[in-house]
């Protein structure tokens, strides 16, 4: 029930995170208004400046944009730029992770291919 | 700018309480005044709201000096740890009493606060238990709608869930009525998240003031196996370094850019912020290098 924050990562930035979730499975599509700061605030529980400092990231980033007296909208095309970035965590994050363990323990290319696709098949590794 | 404070000292018997400090505080923020206990926090409070002469340096609080001066003392509202109250008072004397000494005073907002504390307002002030008569503290630093409310630790004999009462209210009431708020508290991580601006008191002296969110960028821990972190570490600072077995964890000042974090990430090494109070008890502390020189 308690909304807590309590990840690895600066506040604002999980801020900014969460935005960016609701960007990519639709439920703020383009176009589409973003919670007010002090919406996020309090059901964040958080200070609304570090909300905004959230806020602000997408904005630099062009994911969102303002409209002068009415708020924070998606930006179009923010969709895809959220994607790329993501993609670019994710390699950094994972895969970079992931070809590291695989040389400690001696798996091949061929090894974590196929390891892969098991992984996709839903098989147990 | 609400207040400035500028080279205030005060020294009792030749101990400096607060030694040299200076300020401003800006209109509609959350401040957190936090340090150890003893560092200085009640006095630097007691010298803003006129309840003690500093030994030099000057206040000024909403364009003047609050000394002896009403219009400026009106704006203010100081809830202090063990505020003391009239014993025989009821509840609802010390609210009638708050409602004339505070402009702002909102009668209709401190029956519900009242209501979420569970306070009896027929109750006299003596027959209160501690954490009670801190809740109406409480009560009255919320519904006073000061434009500077300052709590002292105001949470004494409150259990946690009061506590986060407390703060859920504090934030709720803040954001619909944007005011200045100083909370001085050692109970850091707590308020942590409500803050936007730190003010770090230790040993009389200001040793931080600074925006809530660069102090909780200004440091990380990175963990691992050993040999990886000490290849990551190499050449930066450590503040706290712990072994466990084969596994390391280092606090490293900085904020993780960039290229620490994929390195991190090519190293296979955790990277996590460092919670404020650890923060600030690593800025508190000697360092290493003070502490050695120390007999």
């Amino acid at each position: 029930m308690n909304p807590l924050i309590d990840g690895d990562k600066p506040i604002f930035v999980q801020i900014a995170e969460r935005i960016e979730d609701d960007i990519l499975t639709g439920r703020l599509p383009e176009e589409s208004q973003v919670p007010s700061t002090n919406q996020f605030a309090s059901f964040y529980r958080i200070n609304p400046a570090t909300a905004a400092k959230g806020v602000n990231l997408l904005v630099d980033e062009g994911i969102l944009y303002k409209k002068r007296g009415i708020g924070m909208f998606v930006a179009p095309g923010a969709r895809e730029k959220v994607l790329r970035k993501r993609k670019m965590q994710f390699f950094r994050q994972y895969v970079l992770a992931m070809l590291q363990e695989a040389e400690k323990l001696g798996i091949s290319e061929e090894e974590l291919v196929l390891m892969i696709r098991k992984g996709k098949d839903g098989a147990e590794g | 700018m609400i207040a400035k404070v500028e080279g205030l000292t005060k020294t009792f018997g030749g101990v400096r309480a607060v030694d040299g400090v200076s300020f401003t505080l800006e209109d509609r923020k959350i401040y957190g005044l936090l340090g150890r206990n003893g560092a200085g926090k009640t006095t630097l409070m007691q010298l803003m709201t006129a309840q003690q002469f500093p030994t030099s340096g000057t206040v000024e609080v909403f364009g003047a000096s609050p000394y002896e001066n009403r219009r400026v003392l009106r704006q203010i509202c100081f809830v202090k740890e063990s505020q003391a109250y009239v014993r025989n008072a009821r509840i609802r004397d010390v609210l009638e009493f708050s409602s004339l000494v505070f402009p702002r005073w909102d009668r209709r907002y401190a029956e519900e606060l009242l209501d979420a504390f569970r306070l009896p307002k027929e109750r006299k002030m003596k027959q209160l238990s501690r954490g009670m008569t801190s809740a109406v503290g409480i009560v009255v630093g919320l519904a006073s709608r000061a434009p500077l409310t300052i709590f002292d630790e105001p949470y004494l004999g409150l259990d946690a869930a009061s506590r986060g009462l407390f703060y859920d209210l504090l934030l709720k009431d803040y954001l619909e009525h944007p005011r200045t708020f100083v909370l001085s508290t050692h109970l850091i991580d707590e308020v942590n998240r409500l803050l936007e601006h730190i003010l770090v008191i230790d040993r009389g002296r200001l040793i931080l003031d600074d925006n809530a969110d660069s102090v909780r960028g200004r440091a990380f821990s990175v963990s691992g196996p050993a040999d990886r972190v000490a290849s990551f570490v190499s050449g930066r600072t450590i503040v706290r370094d712990e072994r466990l077995g084969s596994l390391r964890t280092a606090v490293i000042p900085e904020t993780p850019d960039e290229r620490a974090r994929t390195r991190a990430a090519e190293l296979g090494l955790e990277l996590k912020p460092v919670p404020m109070q650890e923060l600030i008890v690593h800025l508190t502390q000697p360092s290493p290098a003070e502490g050695g020189k120390r007999p």
